[in-house]
């Protein structure tokens, strides 16, 4: 029984070294703040429920834990009969509704902002394939696939994995900073979900549909992410990545890109 | 009722050890049993399929699986966890404790009793089996979303005639609670008076008996597109694919409370035993109960904020969701308003079920997180996701079962046992659990998909640990296996109180219980 009781306190000290040792470990526990306003306004919502949660816990776990500690047979206390009170059941029953009410306020204000596309300064449209991207630029007349760059010899631990390790493809989506990028997203065999966490973009593509979604990118940089709808097998092998690039570049690399037929076509359906 | 009784019906079974008596029983406590056993069992070929995720998941890399098969192994192993063991398991403590809570000889319908129950092996058998069917085992999620589960080889049609039969069996199971619920009371046992077990499980037949049916005509759609030509979930004949997630999830949000009502009900009867007070604010349990089982239906679509739905619904799917904060609130604080100024011994069913209020909770935190649409676009579809449900469905669901365990099996087999090895069981689980699931919120975060066989360096570390969390996790299990097996055969002897403040009719009948429970009705205080 001692060995028992003695085993079960080495596996609780065991616990807590584990928890706070992973704080320790290096790689990103957290939410990406991202690089667009909607991304920042997301995560500072995520970070407000996060502490919001947080307090909570530590307002009802403090007072399990005190009646865990104080109210227990071993020190001789007497058990109350008390079973039932109104007042203090009607109290924390407003109490987290109040709360919610709160919490919800901004987020009905962020999701407005999320569905509004109007305005946009040029539109991309995303098609999904089992286990691809294709990328077409309505207004610029470019369009390309994007896939998986990642060598088989990485997955399969022949070679050694790079930095970016399933994240990189061959064509990037080239997007230009500050402007009002629109997404149509859509998908030509099952459903995928075009996903990037530092613009806090995730839309499904779904078959015989189109879902919008758009960006306004603040800082030039390359952002990844993946396809987050399982597809079928190579699911985990379709990554996303977006390249914002200054105005000027954009415009040079639109230029050196376009197939002007394309770009003719829309224009003249658009009249 | 009683002229067949006095001919047919004797104390114990004739022959114990024959299959026949397991084939043919009628009787609660048999079945009851045998759902209990069937559940472990799933939860071992469960917990293999979980550990081939977690071996994959190691390392980045694809080291062990083909990423088809790992594919199957995640919609298996829901699939499995879910309809194998959650919902088997709490149909076995249904059929066990209800007659022996409300004062019954035994369960209402027996005969469709056995039925339901041996439809399951059958049922999962034929789910197996499709792993080895041309083309492998279902891949496209426990979810089945098409196009993706149109993919699927010749398992598809086994896949859903043994979710068709699952259905059945749940069910007949939800009737058969229903019915004896309702008609078997013993005089007295009015429904305010009834366990709150007894009432969340009645809440719980009532959901089972509202959306099963959903399930089996939206999977029976799939099998008329795949195979007759149809176009329910095809756009290019008309269909709309997304329709049949508003279906599934029709089906699937309701089923999330059928998997952790009965939960709230064991919890609710252990935690007033060991505080030795009797429980907080009954009345507003079984209210809070009441609601969340009506909030379950109109909260589906927030496990869809990312397929285009109008801004309108988007508004009204978070704010119907936010709202079932306010009774799970209810129900955590009353239970904590039972410890207060009780007097607390911490045997291991309170354990389990102390663990269950922390953790469950904190299962409850990232719902609350995950409730809020615009942040949800980034949690959607994450490993913040997987360590939710998770949170509610191990600490939560299975911690609840194995705590009814704990606390009921002195009265099932008339032993004690032994309390050292539980409390080890309870540490490892409480410990390895966490490890396992506590990171996963942070890849989630992170940006790591759900159901990916491969990741991205930066998600190492964490799935590194979680995966051995899982192997830990796994094997304190059998500890379980070897503590029960122990008390059943040599444990001590239980009074039948069992424990000393345990209030309820179950605890006035010796231990073990008599094969009929209540011949005669008792009186009711």
């Amino acid at each position: 029984m001692f060995a028992i009781k003695r085993l079960n306190a080495w596996l609780g000290l065991a616990f807590i070294s584990v928890v706070s040792g992973s704080a320790f470990a290096g790689q990103p526990i957290n939410m990406p703040p991202g690089v667009t306003d909607i991304s920042l306004e997301v995560y500072n919502m995520h970070m407000i429920a996060f502490w919001l949660c947080v307090v909570i816990a530590v307002v009802v776990f403090s007072a399990m834990f005190y009646s865990i500690f104080a109210h227990r047979k071993s020190r001789g206390v007497t058990p109350a009969t008390f079973h039932e009170s109104t007042t203090i059941e009607a109290i924390w029953t407003i109490i987290p509704f109040v709360v919610l009410i709160a919490l919800s306020i901004p987020a009905t204000k962020t999701l407005i902002d999320m569905y509004d596309t109007s305005d946009y300064d040029l539109t991309v449209k995303i098609t999904g394939y089992q286990w691809l991207w294709h990328y077409e630029y309505v207004e610029d007349g470019v369009d390309f696939h994007s896939k998986l760059q990642t060598s088989l010899s990485q997955i399969n631990n022949d070679e050694e994995k790079g930095e970016n390790y399933l994240l990189e493809v061959d064509n990037e989506l080239v997007i230009p900073v500050g402007k009002k990028v629109r997404f149509l997203i859509t998908s030509n065999d099952v459903i995928h979900a075009w996903w990037v966490p530092d613009l806090a973009v995730k839309k499904d593509a779904v078959p015989g549909f189109i879902n919008e979604a758009w960006t306004r990118v603040n800082e030039p940089g390359i952002y990844r992410g993946q396809c987050a709808e399982l597809c079928g097998r190579h699911h985990g092998f379709m990554p996303v990545v977006v390249r914002a690039v200054p105005e000027a570049e954009y415009q040079q690399w639109v230029a050196a890109n376009a197939k002007p037929e394309s770009a003719t076509e829309y224009a003249a359906i658009s009249e | 009722m009683s002229t067949v009784a006095a001919g047919d019906h004797h104390d114990h079974p004739e022959s114990p050890y024959s299959i026949k008596r397991w084939l043919f029983t009628t009787n609660h406590k048999d079945i009851g049993t045998l759902y209990l056993w069937f559940a472990f069992i799933m939860f071992l070929i469960g917990g293999v399929m979980a550990l081939v995720i977690r071996t994959e998941l190691f390392q980045p890399g694809l080291q062990f699986v083909d990423p088809q098969f790992f594919n199957s192994m995640t919609t298996m192993h829901a699939i499995m966890m879910i309809f194998g063991v959650v919902m088997p398991a709490f149909t076995g403590l249904a059929n066990w404790l209800i007659p022996m809570m409300i004062g019954a000889p035994d369960m209402a319908l027996p005969r469709m009793n056995n039925w339901s129950f041996w439809i399951l092996p059958f049922a999962f058998a034929m789910m197996l089996s499709t792993l080895f069917m041309d083309g492998g085992g279902p891949a496209g999620g426990w979810t089945l979303y098409p196009p993706l589960t149109l993919q699927t080889g010749d398992a598809l049609p086994f896949v859903i005639l043994s979710m068709h039969f699952m259905g059945l069996s749940s069910i007949m199971g939800a009737i058969n609670v229903v019915a004896t619920v309702l008609n078997m009371r013993a005089p007295g046992m009015t429904l305010m008076k009834m366990p709150l077990f007894v009432w969340t499980w009645l809440i719980t037949a009532y959901l089972l008996i509202a959306v099963m049916p959903v399930l089996a005509g939206g999977i029976t759609m799939l099998l008329t597109d795949k195979y007759f030509g149809t176009s329910f979930f095809n756009a290019a004949g008309g269909g709309d694919p997304v329709m049949f997630q508003h279906i599934f999830w029709f089906f699937g949000h309701p089923e999330v409370y059928i998997l952790i009502l009965p939960s709230f009900g064991v919890v609710s009867s252990i935690i007033p035993t060991f505080a030795r007070k009797p429980l907080f604010g009954y009345a507003s349990m079984v209210y809070a109960t009441g609601a969340i089982a009506f909030l379950s239906f109109i909260v589906w679509a927030h496990h869809m904020f990312t397929v285009g739905m109008p801004l309108a619904g988007e508004l009204f799917f978070m704010f119907a969701t936010m709202l079932i904060a306010v009774p799970t609130g209810v129900k955590v604080f009353n239970w904590i308003a039972t410890m207060w100024r009780g007097s607390m011994t911490f045997e291991t069913p309170m354990l389990f079920a102390l663990g269950f209020i922390v953790m469950f909770s904190i299962g409850g935190f990232s719902g609350l997180m995950l409730a809020l649409a615009p942040v949800d676009f980034q949690y959607h579809d994450t490993y913040f996701v997987v360590a939710h449900f998770h949170y509610v469905l191990v600490p939560g669901s299975i911690f609840a079962i194995i705590a009814a365990v704990y606390y009921w099996l002195p009265k099932w087999c008339g032993n004690m046992y032994s309390e050292g090895l539980g409390k080890t069981h309870f540490w490892l689980s409480t410990i390895f659990v966490n490890l396992t699931f506590f990171p996963m919120h942070f890849v989630g975060l992170a940006g790591m998909p759900r159901r990916i066989p491969d990741y991205a360096l930066q998600f190492s570390d964490y799935n590194m640990m979680a995966t051995i969390g899982a192997f830990g996790f796994g094997l304190s299990q059998l500890l379980f296996l070897v503590l029960v097996i122990k008390a059943i055969r040599s444990g001590k002897k239980a009074t039948s109180q069992v424990w000393e403040d345990a209030e309820g009719l179950e605890w006035t009948l010796p231990s073990p219980a008599p094969y009929h429970s209540f011949s005669t009705p008792p009186a009711i205080k």
